[in-house]
């Protein structure tokens, strides 16, 4: 029903619900029936598309955050590349793509994936970096390798910083990931999109679809910050 | 290949050409814009910054900061456009609330960690020199609370006018108009206004920067204007 | 108890570039098996950069160092730095990892067994003065001192013939440093390892050496001897200099009454009486604050202060 294409004025399909063709502020009724064919699958796109973008991001950031952390060097070009990219508008980044990739998932993934990298890239870097310099000494001196002081030492205590970038990187996608819908009809933008186009358009969609997306961010963000306090054992151990 | 890249290179030099058979048209949109843009920052600035120097100030309501940059950060510009549309009408009033509430977040974070994050010492200094707590602030915290307080200004301006072109399918005008409209525009109108849109945050980014330079007191430390924001909002 | 170490420095130098004055200048130096071994000098002196060579942190440009007769050069460096306890003034402890973690890093890394690895573990706590229970605690929960300890345990895990210690009680408070001294020399004397010991405090130096190769600015050897000959006979002006005017006394503060020549005679014109430890210093100005000429070393007979005269020859 949705997917035809047509918004939800005055809805024609056998529902008459007074609360929805009076289009008041929250129609609980409407909710219970379009969840399993407008919100249901709208929530799950978003979460894909979401994963998909974060992961391949951390994918990319990553290796490249170690090379950097080996050869500072490549760090400053970097930095200002990452400012930069992040002013382009991603209604306009998504749009400037559509010539190469066409109207696909792949040329959102694209953009949200460079969103995500110039995120992830920094704090990985500063994470890598945030190992004390008496404390890689000593582990030098100790008789570790380059390799084992890396996977030992530097990489554990960058942790803080890498779930810190993570949890930035995921909320600020399921945002962006909204303004997908400007291109194609998934996530939790679609139903709100297709809602302002209509002449009154429908509270109830709106809303919820907001609810949603907000409330994914912020699931999100909580489970992040669990996830990092695992990961920290030493730092709940402080006295 | 050959074809494909063909095609790709024959859509952005229609989009260039677009560019260049209406300068005048972009530039009214792009000023229609940067209008709402200002609008919206001004009031953003207006509501938040005060606000976020007292409490940094007097160090209370960290709570408060904090839980403005989660917020910030983790609402979709889309929903909050959509929402006040409903609340509001179509129109600009709607859409500059949105965009306000939008820049609130960095203004009011970075204006608290500005200005809380002054050295202790150095206030402390002040006091006992005998300034009244007017003069400390006047004097000795917002000159130090400039480069991260700007910063925040910045980030929040930047994230407003990359934001606005979504702010069309509401009733918000600029280059959004455009953006959204391939059926009137065509794919060379849409890919032109991109562009477009992609030089003003650009612009407005290295402007702001500039200034930021001006404004800073020489001595003052200042944090690289071009790190990536780390409470940068999404767009 | 285990094996020591000795080391040889032959002609080492190191020059850092676009600087007149090297850092480690031809240094020789051999250091016998079993020896407390302590580099001093003022800053700038190469004690540091030459420590760090031995561990080949710090590569040289010409010369030699041998670990027992072996060439350090000839080794993979892992395996030469696993084979040398490292304690560094800020310690260094991996924050991320228990007590006991940190202390088991190498002889894991040397492939021990767990059990092993785990009664080495309490074994090495309770040799520097901590308990067998520190080990399941995080390095941020302990004091300035006791990560020091640690950080000597975590050093001696894998009984290494060597140590190799640069400032290690520079940063902590003046009385657990003298605390912690005492216990490394007493761990020395248990322990019995080679150990370079750098510092720039002359005190400590002589408190705690062995041997005391005096570095003077430009990496160049001044003077190498035990303490006490140091004191007795500073080699230059700058040795002299840097041990300071007081090395007469200084040299008295090495010796106690029990060792000194005493007179067993009419004991009941002498008021004082002292305990054999106290250092002839101190009983000398016991003497010069009461008005004596005499005291009393208990157990022993009487030591006159005009014979103090003879102890420095």
């Amino acid at each position: 029903m949705m997917g035809g294409g047509g918004g939800v004025v005055i809805p024609s399909f056998g529902h008459g619900d007074s609360c929805v063709t009076g289009d008041h502020a929250f129609c609980w009724g409407w909710v219970r029936d379009h969840w399993g064919d407008t919100l249901g699958p709208a929530l799950w796109q978003h979460v894909e598309l979401t994963l998909i973008a974060v992961g391949i991001g951390f994918a990319i950031a990553f290796p490249l955050a170690l090379l950097a952390h080996r050869f500072p060097r490549l760090e400053q070009p970097f930095g200002a590349f990452s400012a930069l990219v992040y002013t382009i508008p991603s209604l306009a980044l998504f749009q400037l793509l559509v010539p190469f990739t066409g109207i696909t998932w792949t040329t959102v993934e694209i953009a949200l994936v460079g969103y995500t990298l110039v995120i992830l890239f920094p704090n990985i870097v500063a994470g890598l970096r945030s190992a004390s310099a008496d404390v890689v000494e000593a582990a030098h001196g100790m008789g570790l390798t380059r390799v084992q002081v890396l996977t030992r030492i530097e990489l554990p205590l960058a942790m803080p910083a890498i779930v810190g970038g993570l949890r930035i990187a995921v909320v600020s996608t399921v945002a962006i990931a909204t303004i997908a819908a400007t291109l194609l009809p998934d996530g939790l933008g679609y139903p709100i999109f297709l809602a302002l186009k209509e002449p009154t358009p429908f509270k109830t969609e709106i809303y919820s679809a907001g609810v949603l997306a907000v409330a994914l961010a912020i699931g999100c963000d909580l489970l992040l910050v669990g996830l990092r306090r695992l990961v920290v054992p030493w730092a709940r151990a402080s006295a | 290949m050959t074809l494909a890249d063909a095609a790709n290179l024959h859509t952005f030099v229609d989009a260039f050409r677009f560019i260049g058979d209406h300068p005048v048209f972009l530039l009214q949109k792009a000023a229609e814009q940067l209008e709402l843009s200002g609008a919206a920052l001004a009031i953003a600035m207006a509501a938040t910054l005060p606000l976020g120097i007292a409490l940094g100030h007097a160090h209370r309501g960290s709570g408060i900061a904090i839980a403005a940059s989660i917020v910030g950060r983790g609402l979709p510009s889309l929903v909050l456009i959509a929402a006040f549309l409903t609340l509001l009408g179509i129109g600009f009033v709607n859409n500059m609330v949105a965009l306000a509430v939008l820049g609130s977040g960095p203004i009011l974070t970075n204006a608290y960690d500005a200005v809380a994050g002054v050295d202790r010492d150095t206030v402390e200094a002040a006091r006992g020199m005998g300034m009244t707590w007017r003069q400390i602030l006047a004097k000795v915290e917002l000159p130090l609370a400039v480069p991260l307080l700007f910063t925040g200004i910045r980030v929040a301006a930047v994230t407003i006018v990359a934001t606005a072109p979504i702010a069309a399918i509401a009733g918000g005008g600029g280059l959004g108009d455009i953006i959204v409209n391939q059926a009137s525009y065509r794919l060379s109108g849409v890919l032109g206004a991109s562009f477009c849109a992609m030089a003003l945050s650009a612009a407005v980014f290295v402007a702001l920067g500039g200034l930021q330079s001006a404004v800073t007191p020489r001595g003052v430390r200042r944090t690289s204007v071009n790190e990536v924001p780390e409470r940068k909002e999404s767009l | 108890m285990s094996q020591a170490a000795e080391i040889v420095f032959d002609h080492v130098t190191k020059r850092y570039a676009g600087r007149d004055a090297a850092a480690v200048d031809d240094l020789s130096l051999e250091i016998p098996a079993g020896t407390f071994c302590i580099l001093v000098g003022p800053s700038g002196g190469g004690k540091t950069t030459a420590l760090k060579m031995v561990n080949r942190l710090i590569p040289f440009d010409s010369g030699e160092i041998r670990i027992d007769g072996r060439d350090i050069q000839s080794m993979p460096v892992t395996e030469l730095r696993r084979g040398i306890g490292y304690v560094i003034q800020q310690i260094g402890l991996f924050p991320h990892m228990t007590v006991g973690d940190n202390i088991a890093t190498v002889p894991r890394l040397l492939g021990w067994a767990k059990q092993r690895t785990r009664d080495r573990c309490v074994e090495l706590l309770e040799l520097v003065g901590l308990e067998a229970a520190d080990a399941d605690r995080y390095p941020s929960q302990l004091s300035g001192g006791q990560r020091q300890r640690v950080g000597l345990a975590r050093a001696l895990a894998a009984d290494p013939p060597l140590l190799l210690m640069d400032e290690p009680f520079g940063a902590l408070d003046p009385i657990t440093r003298v605390r912690l001294q005492t216990e490394l020399k007493r761990l020395h004397r248990e322990v019995g390892k080679t150990v370079i010991f750098v510092t720039h405090d002359i005190d400590e130096a002589i408190q705690m050496g062995d041997r005391i190769a005096i570095l003077r600015e430009g990496g160049v050897l001044a003077q190498y001897d035990t303490p006490d000959a140091i004191l007795a006979g500073p080699a230059d002006a700058f040795v002299a200099a840097f041990i300071g005017e007081d090395r007469a006394l200084r040299r008295l503060a090495l010796r106690t009454l029990a060792e000194v020549p005493v007179e067993v005679s009419d004991t009941s014109k002498v008021s004082d009486t002292l305990r054999p430890e106290t250092t002839v210093r101190n009983a000398i100005s016991l003497m010069l604050e009461s008005g004596a000429d005499a005291v009393n070393v208990e157990g022993r007979g009487v030591f006159r202060l005009a014979d103090v005269q003879e102890l420095l020859r």
